[in-house]
């Protein structure tokens, strides 16, 4: 029989069309490639926690190859010689190995930490960006939701992993977390001994962490992601305003190849970053703080930085516990139970609060610049400047000590900041926004301020506006206002002729400044006053 | 929409389409408008498009020359711990710095690649949003009301009513055994489960309460048929009252051994046990004995031939080092204002006034624990008069 010839160059079309008998592809692929997406690099935010979460898997997973949260205990026996002997539990020791005798073990335990740090900052400057542009509104309030409840997950799922290896610092943590579970009322004793399986520590809590940590959370945040990215390429991107873009279409790029190009080169710069923070930069040198000892602390023991916040709330509250009937609710309830439940609920419902105190039940695509939206920009600036509060809060103790001020001062002035700067932070951002608000009118009505002084001939000095319209019929050249930057300088209308391309050597011809054709004149910029 | 109607007019097998026009035409039926197609150098060849070409070229040549770079150094360099400073410190950045550099080479190659070589477009696509088409909801919504029809709920409520009672306990059936395992008695367990007591008490069955048969032991003279629990240091070792220098304090661990006789009180099987023995200088030895008086707590629970006495053994006083906030050892001693700080959320409690929190989110006194010393060495006189550590609903 003779040998069928194979066409090398017509595999691939003969592959998709045996794959498409069979599956029907061609017209939804088609419509995945031609997806458009708008380019602005407030969107790209979301991306690098999406990025940060993949590097974390693809580490997660070479570390729990190695690590075991057995709190047997165990003497230690490995390469880093002044641990050598000491009793500690084998969570620790393995912890240690992967450090000194995983070939390459330490540089993937610095690449997950510092990417856990990443992708919970990517997630909250994302939801900054979210809130701020009422990306958040009808059609979108269950992605933000979503989103919040990304961030709870991650914050669940860093402290899980920041206790599992049970140094000095994580025992801490757990420490400080147990007393959070026996603070809650009726149930909070039941709770903590279930957790812990009997007094802290116990023997079970590491094996139950590492399980939340390795499979139940990061399931349910793969899962909500899924969730998260499914809604946005039905709901579509949002868009800022400009020519062209409205509320039913969207403006930007198609997905391949020019959007995926670019979106591939910046997973790689997220990589990239992780890899030379986790080379350059030493994260939880867990060597250094020892195994865990309920009797040992050290002074300056901080959290992660996402976790600063709830421990600077513990700081400041006040010593304030009630006794009734013979029952306790201890102090430490209020700001590390009741406060992230409250900051939990007050975000989820805050579309639908906005839309009920706006009236407002149309659905958005163009997203809103935050000074035209002054209340919500203000509401917000309110809670960024309560969160800064209790984070520096939460390290207050290295601040004292730093500047040399008096740690109960600091506790006092988080106190009263706690109390004052939101309100003050309010009503900055109010101020601010309508400023700018009324600037965009004032340069759109009367055009951009040049710089050039005039004297008028009765001895009056005027700065020359350059009007942004030409004038109308009436020689009006006020503009509206769309939603859009306003362009404030001269150079932004295109006052500089524009640089020439190349590093060493231009790449291109220098192209004099056009000669004015024969019997045409140009006028001065002036004041169009006379 | 002209789309459509173009669809029907529109032949994909006409010879005279460009590919671009096909693609124009696929972005047109998903709905997508390329209003605007430019390819960067429209002219072959220039010397910008050459420039640009090379340099994107480089970029992933140099990501290669760093990949190699990685897998030599993670193969050749030496890794190995040792003690001192060796090339071994240098082996985890020069991992990041190979794998960093050469990841930053490919990211901006191909952002470059996207940004300069890409054809500069914009594409418009419609958003179809909003609600369905009123029929298809309607049509729908029918479609679900049916359903229920068809189950003939309404007509047969005894069904659904049964359904019901029958399913409620599956869901438990399914639930409980999620959570049960988890669930334990906090108060289980001999005088009122382990929060109430620390290893400071010498009932050697409280020491044991968690575990099938005895495996602690404590050792010391024996007092009203109960070992005295010895107070030692870390290492295992007794401590004499002279051992403690004035103005000095000292961590303290219950003399707690294992069957085969290794000292394990500090270990975490008993983290609510660690303690502070203080030596206080004479003046506030006197002033802590004048507030003794004000805390009765504090003045129950020590004997000493069978009478009442003070929880102090002269000028030494032993406090429970675990804050009464949220559990981390307080252990900042500040001699000179006699206030010993917890580091995690600054507590401060007042040595000389029975540990009182005088400032921080404490609010109630480290627990005394009663001292004596017997031939010599510092022992428990017995354990805290309240449970130690942080607070919760329950506690006395």
């Amino acid at each position: 029989m003779k040998k069928p010839k194979v066409d090398i160059a017509a595999l691939p079309a003969a592959t998709a069309r045996e794959l498409d008998d069979r599956l029907q592809m061609a017209t939804p692929l088609r419509r995945v490639f031609n997806k458009v997406f708008p380019d602005h690099w407030s969107f790209l935010l979301g991306e690098i926690a999406l990025y940060s979460f993949v590097v974390l898997l693809l580490t997660g997973t070479f570390l729990a190859l190695f690590f075991d949260p057995s709190m047997r205990e165990v003497v230690y026996q490995g390469s880093y010689t002044p641990l050598r002997g000491i009793t500690m539990s084998q969570a620790y020791n393995s912890a240690l190995n992967l450090s000194f005798d995983v070939r390459g073990g330490l540089i993937m335990r610095q690449m997950h930490h510092w990417a856990a740090l990443l992708f919970m900052a990517a997630i909250v400057v994302h939801m900054l960006r979210v809130f701020f542009t009422g990306a958040f509104r009808k059609p979108r309030e269950l992605n933000w939701i979503i989103g919040l409840s990304l961030f709870w997950l991650g914050f669940t799922e860093g402290f899980a992993g920041y206790s599992l290896p049970d140094d000095a610092l994580s025992g801490t943590g757990l420490r400080i977390a147990d007393a959070i579970m026996l603070s809650i009322p009726v149930i909070g004793t039941w709770a903590s001994s279930s957790l812990f399986g009997g007094e802290f520590p116990g023997q079970e809590i590491l094996p139950r962490l590492y399980i939340v940590h390795v499979l139940l959370v990061p399931g349910i945040i793969l899962a909500l992601i899924a969730v998260h990215m499914g809604l946005l390429v039905k709901q579509k991107h949002t868009q800022w305003p400009g020519p062209g873009r409205t509320n039913s279409n969207v403006v930007g790029i198609r997905m391949f190849p020019a959007f995926s190009v670019k979106a591939g080169g910046f997973f790689m710069i997220c990589f990239a970053m992780i890899a030379l923070l986790a080379g350059l930069f030493q994260i939880n040198p867990i060597w250094l703080f020892g195994p865990y000892k309920a009797a040992v602390v050290s002074a300056g023991s901080q959290p992660d930085w996402y976790v600063m916040f709830l421990d600077g709330s513990t700081r400041l509250m006040p010593p304030w516990e009630i006794r009734v009937w013979g029952y306790t609710v201890p102090p430490l309830f209020w700001p590390t139970v009741v406060l992230p439940g409250l900051l939990t609920m007050l975000p989820m419902f805050y579309p639908f609060l906005e839309a009920r105190f706006t009236k407002d039940k149309a659905a958005h695509h163009l997203l809103q610049r935050p000074r035209d939206v002054p209340t919500r920009t203000s509401v917000g600036a309110m809670a960024v400047a309560f969160y800064i509060v209790l984070t520096l809060s939460g390290g207050n103790d290295i601040i004292a000590d730093k500047f040399h001020i008096s740690l109960n001062a600091m506790t006092w002035a988080g106190r009263i900041g706690l109390l004052i700067v939101p309100p003050f932070a309010y009503w900055m951002t109010n101020r601010i926004c309508l400023g700018l608000q009324q600037h965009d009118r004032e340069v759109l009505a009367h055009g951009v301020e040049t710089g050039i002084i005039k004297r008028l001939p009765d001895g009056k000095f005027i700065e020359v506006h350059q009007p942004l319209a030409a004038p109308d019929s009436h020689g009006h050249t006020e503009l509206d206002y769309a939603g859009w930057v306003v362009p404030k300088k001269m150079n932004r209308v295109g006052a500089l002729k524009p640089t020439l391309r190349g590093f060493f050597f231009p790449v291109e011809e220098r192209v004099d400044t056009p000669e004015l054709p024969a019997g045409e004149s140009r006028e001065e910029i002036t004041s169009g006053r006379h | 929409m002209s789309a459509h109607t173009d669809e029907t007019h529109f032949d994909v097998e006409d010879p005279r389409l460009t590919r671009f026009d096909l693609v124009q035409e696929g972005a047109r039926r998903d709905g997508v408008e390329i209003v605007h197609y430019e390819p960067r150098f429209p002219v072959p060849g220039t010397r910008r498009e050459r420039r640009a070409v090379r340099s994107i070229s480089l970029l992933f040549l140099l990501a290669g020359l760093l990949g190699v770079a990685f897998v030599v150094a993670y193969i050749a360099w030496p890794w190995q711990y040792k003690m001192g400073s060796g090339l071994d410190k240098l082996y985890t950045p020069v991992l990041g710095v190979t794998m960093g550099l050469s990841l930053t080479c490919i990211g901006f190659g191909l952002i470059a690649w996207g940004k300069k070589l890409l054809p500069e477009e914009i594409a418009v696509q419609e958003r179809h949003d909003g609600p369905s088409d009123a029929a298809e909801a309607r049509l729908t919504g029918e479609t679900i009301v049916n359903m229920g029809d068809e189950l003939g709920l309404k007509r047969r409520p005894l069904l659904g009513m049964a359904a019901l009672a029958g399913m409620l306990p599956l869901g438990a059936v399914i639930g409980i055994p999620l959570v049960g395992g988890l669930i334990r008695n906090p108060h289980k367990g001999p005088d009122g489960g382990p929060l109430m007591f620390t290893a400071w008490s010498p009932n050697p069955e409280l020491i044991n309460a968690n575990l099938s048969e005895p495996e602690f032991i404590h050792v010391g003279p024996v007092v009203n048929g109960f070992p005295l629990v010895g107070m030692v240091r870390e290492d295992g070792s007794k401590i004499r009252p002279e051992d403690v220098s004035i103005g000095g304090q000292i961590t303290v661990f219950p003399a707690i051994y294992n069957k085969a006789g290794i000292f394990v009180g500090n270990s975490n099987d008993f983290a609510d046990s660690p303690t502070l023995l203080m030596h206080l200088r004479d003046e506030d030895a006197a002033v802590l004995r004048a507030n003794l008086a004000n805390v009765p707590l504090n003045q129950v629970g020590n004997t000493v031939d069978g009478k009442p006495a003070p929880n102090t053994w002269g000028n030494f006083v032993a406090y429970s080092k675990i804050c009464t906030h949220a559990g981390c050892p307080a252990s900042l001693y500040e001699q000179q204002t006699n206030r010993l700080l917890c580091p995690c959320h600054q507590s401060q409690f007042n040595i000389v006034d029975n540990a009182l929190p005088i400032f921080g989110p404490a609010t109630r006194r480290l627990p005394m624990l009663p001292l004596t010393v017997v031939d010599g060495f510092f022992y428990a006189a017995g354990d805290y008069q309240v449970p130690i550590g942080p607070g919760f609903w329950e506690r006395p």
